[in-house]
């Protein structure tokens, strides 16, 4: 099991969380206070860069729905970019890709968050 | 840039996803489907199931709860990977008296539909027919996705751990009532209803494996109080109805085959 290394850039109203590691169920504490940083200085639109991901399971995608729930609690609209093709699969199989909007790369999804 | 978390990288790892090498997990996850196919599931009806969408807990109209069902196996030797191995194989022996759990041949594996058949409240006339899709497997875990039309948009991970020297079972849901029917049917007992389904289901499994008195430990969490009225719609697939109506016309459709 890698470790869940989360980064956080900081580009005007968005807030891009680069997710490298492992996403599962004990990814939470690392994600959620990721999210709170992110979130801190009142962006709207926080990016999940997921290009440097290497594994995810069930309840890694479960932790994305909880993520979800709590960014549109906030108002705050959650994209996502980087996101391999297997992921994106995944995505779509689980239907999450109906609430978060998959990009190609960090400037169309930054495009499209920050309209 | 301000690093929240920083750790040593691990000796082996895998390319990250841009590269082409295949994730980890790949071979854990169901190949992408666009209607679910239970037509080689004995046992139940499968047109409950066949030519649905799934339906996870984004696409339910009620409120959006977390359950977590964990079960100690004390004084138990076996480990998480076994355990796994057991419940997998033997997953509808578990289920509470009078619930039905028919797996595919090939077992619970990714991509496999099983069907199920529910009896809402104990007594009731009326058999829910629905499925689930095995969404996720590995050796520590499996997760089913339900199917429109199920009385729950959901997810549940069924999982073992060990902490020191006790293997730990859970069951954990993320689900939505599917549409205003269930989610009234949910408030008014179905809830607590569905608690005690997989309470009684870990009981079951502590038992088999040699636990004397099992203790459950149950964790109900209200994750979302909004209800998602945009897919109130959900209803036209409805298990809970076409099962009632095929409940309430089974004696006419007996008395026209006759005729």
């Amino acid at each position: 099991m890698t470790a869940t290394v989360i980064e956080l850039d900081q580009e005007g109203a968005a807030s891009i969380l680069r997710i490298a590691g492992d996403i599962t169920s004990g990814s939470d504490t690392d994600l959620m206070a990721a999210y709170g940083r992110a979130t801190a200085n009142g962006a709207s639109a926080v990016i999940l860069d997921f290009s440097k991901l290497e594994y995810m399971n069930s309840g890694g995608i479960g932790l994305l729905v909880t993520l979800l729930v709590r960014a549109q609690r906030g108002g705050v609209r959650l994209v996502a970019t980087g996101l391999s093709e297997h992921y994106r699969q995944i995505f779509s199989l689980t239907r999450l890709d109906e609430a978060i909007v998959i990009y190609n790369d960090d400037a169309a999804a930054m495009a499209a968050a920050t309209t | 840039m301000n690093e929240l978390k920083v750790e040593p990288p691990p000796s082996v790892k895998t390319p990250p996803n841009g590269d082409a090498a295949p994730s980890r997990d790949a071979a854990n996850w169901a190949q992408p489907v666009d209607r679910l196919s239970a037509s080689g599931v004995a046992g139940a009806k499968d047109d409950a199931v066949t030519g649905k969408r799934v339906s996870g807990p984004l696409q339910g109209f009620g409120q959006l709860w977390q359950k977590t069902f964990t079960v100690r196996l004390e004084g138990v030797d076996i480990s998480a990977t076994d355990l796994i191995a057991l419940w997998k194989e033997r997953f509808p022996t578990f289920w509470p008296k009078g619930q039905g759990f028919y797996a595919p041949l090939s077992g619970i594996a990714p991509g496999e539909v099983a069907l199920v058949e529910i009896v809402p409240l104990p007594g009731a006339p009326v058999r829910f027919s629905t499925g689930v899709l095995v969404l996720y497997a590995d050796d520590e875990s499996f997760t089913f996705m339900t199917p429109e039309g199920h009385i729950l948009s959901a997810w549940i991970t069924f999982s073992a751990r060990r902490d020191g020297d006790v293997t730990i079972a859970q069951a954990q849901a993320l689900e939505r009532p599917s549409d205003p029917f269930d989610e009234l049917a949910y408030m008014l007992g179905g809830n607590r209803q569905n608690n005690r389904f997989w309470e009684a289901t870990l009981r079951n499994l502590a038992t088999a494996v040699g636990v004397a008195a099992p203790v459950i430990d149950t964790q109900v969490v209200c994750i979302d109080r909004n209800r998602q009225w945009r897919y109130w719609r959900n209803i036209r697939n409805s298990a809970s109805i076409r099962s009632a109506r095929r409940t309430l016309t089974a004696p006419f459709r007996k008395l026209t085959r006759r005729g």
